[in-house]
């Protein structure tokens, strides 16, 4: 295979056919609370972008050069989740002081995405994939396009079902979990594709 | 304190505070994990285990963390016990390690745990923390069995890995990921009607460690209950 159709591969499989949200049940707790409003799924979405991108770029060398020579690679779950957890504090620190309109527009999500399981399962799956350096990066940040994907449709979904006349019990989050199974269902269509 | 309210904390979280059915914490590994009744039973015990022990340690240490860090040194204790469970659950029950995978790590950023440091363990002396944990995770425990049950018997036609008559009828849309959202959907409007409740109209901020943080940009309820 050529890498551009390596590369086309992974965009696939990660946005379509084993969209993290849809097919993995990661980042399903953003996925219900921030679909709300087509903005604030766009704002979450590239937010989760830039961090999936970053903490896959941060985390690949600390394992390979770090954990993995020291035999230490039973450390990688609380090594990357204090990476993620700092790292994303950074980002809101540097953001808010060289990029304040940037921060103002992803600020409110920053700190949500440390306990976004989505962000440390794909730098976990990169690892187990084993994939390179350039597929991990480039695989994290199309697993944050199929999140903001899902996130996009979702809030369009959501928009008509606030207009449907449900039964009493199933307003809320009932409805909208049925609603999120008929997404995942039409989603599990594209499986066929690879 | 008398021993009632001990038995209080213990017994909120199975069903009145159920952490995943009304509270909507840990949808990931309730969703993920739950094609198997075994599975989900597995994954709940796993994290019964380690929001007992993070409870334990957070309670203890409540004095000594100082309120600027204690996100960090949260994670970092619960991380901690998700590694041990990760060794003794690769070391006796190796199937099951296998079958949950990276949900095993992904413990560390269920938010049912940090949830209850936030709110209880950093404000709670040890044995209540620990009784909350308890009940809490068996709560988390019994959402999880009760959804792998429903989704393995019409998924699969089994249960437990006994697998039923032929007869049967199964539907294999109950182990596919949509069957999870259908069912886990279902289910919430069974329990809201079971604790005669309205059901929870958005993931709330109530739970959610981050709250303070994010002011409410996570699930702002929408001021549409009249």
């Amino acid at each position: 295979m050529t890498l551009l159709q390596t590369l086309v591969t992974v965009m696939l499989a990660a946005v379509l056919t084993d969209n993290y949200v849809l097919s993995k049940f990661m980042g399903i707790c953003p996925f219900l609370g921030v679909s709300k409003k087509l903005s604030s799924s766009l704002g979450m979405g590239a937010a989760v972008i830039f961090v999936m991108g970053c903490a896959a770029a941060v985390t690949y060398p600390i394992y390979t050069y770090l954990l993995v020579p020291f035999a230490l690679t039973y450390l990688r779950t609380v090594a990357f989740i204090l990476i993620i957890a700092l790292f994303v504090q950074l980002v809101e620190i540097i953001l808010r002081k060289l990029l304040p309109p940037l921060y103002n527009a992803l600020g409110v999500y920053l700190p949500l995405i440390t306990t976004n399981c989505a962000v440390l399962g794909v730098t976990l799956n990169n690892i187990d994939d084993g994939y390179t350096y350039g597929m991990s990066i480039w695989n994290a940040i199309c697993v944050g396009m199929g999140f903001t994907l899902s996130l996009i449709i979702f809030a369009g979904v959501r928009r008509k079902l606030d207009q449907a006349d449900i039964p009493e019990t199933f307003k809320g989050i009932p409805a909208t979990l049925v609603a999120a199974s008929i997404v995942s269902l039409s989603f599990s269509a594209f499986s066929g594709m690879m | 304190m008398a021993s009632q309210s001990y038995l209080k904390e213990f017994t909120k979280g199975i069903l009145k505070e159920n952490p995943t059915l009304v509270g909507l914490l840990g949808m990931c590994p309730t969703l993920a994990v739950t094609t198997q009744a075994a599975n989900g039973l597995g994954m709940g015990l796993a994290t019964t285990f380690v929001l007992v022990g993070s409870n334990l340690v957070i309670s203890l240490l409540r004095k000594v963390i100082p309120p600027t860090v204690k996100l960090p040194c949260y994670i970092v204790i619960i991380a901690g016990f998700v590694t041990i469970i990760e060794f003794l659950m690769h070391g006796f029950v190796p199937s099951l390690y296998d079958a949950l995978g990276t949900f095993l790590s992904l413990i560390t950023v269920n938010c049912i745990i940090l949830g209850r440091a936030e709110m209880f363990a950093c404000k709670n002396k040890v044995l209540p923390s620990v009784l909350d944990g308890l009940g809490m995770g068996l709560g988390f425990t019994l959402a999880l069995f009760t959804m792998g049950s429903i989704r393995e018997i019409f998924g699969a036609g089994a249960w437990m890995g006994l697998s039923l008559p032929d007869a049967f009828p199964t539907m294999s849309i109950f182990t596919m990921p949509a069957g999870g959202f259908f069912v886990l959907g279902i289910v919430i409007a069974v329990v809201s009607i079971l604790t005669k409740k309205k059901a929870p109209a958005a993931v709330g901020c109530a739970g959610c460690p981050n709250a303070s943080a994010c002011s409410g940009a996570c699930g702002k309820p929408e001021e549409k209950e009249a």
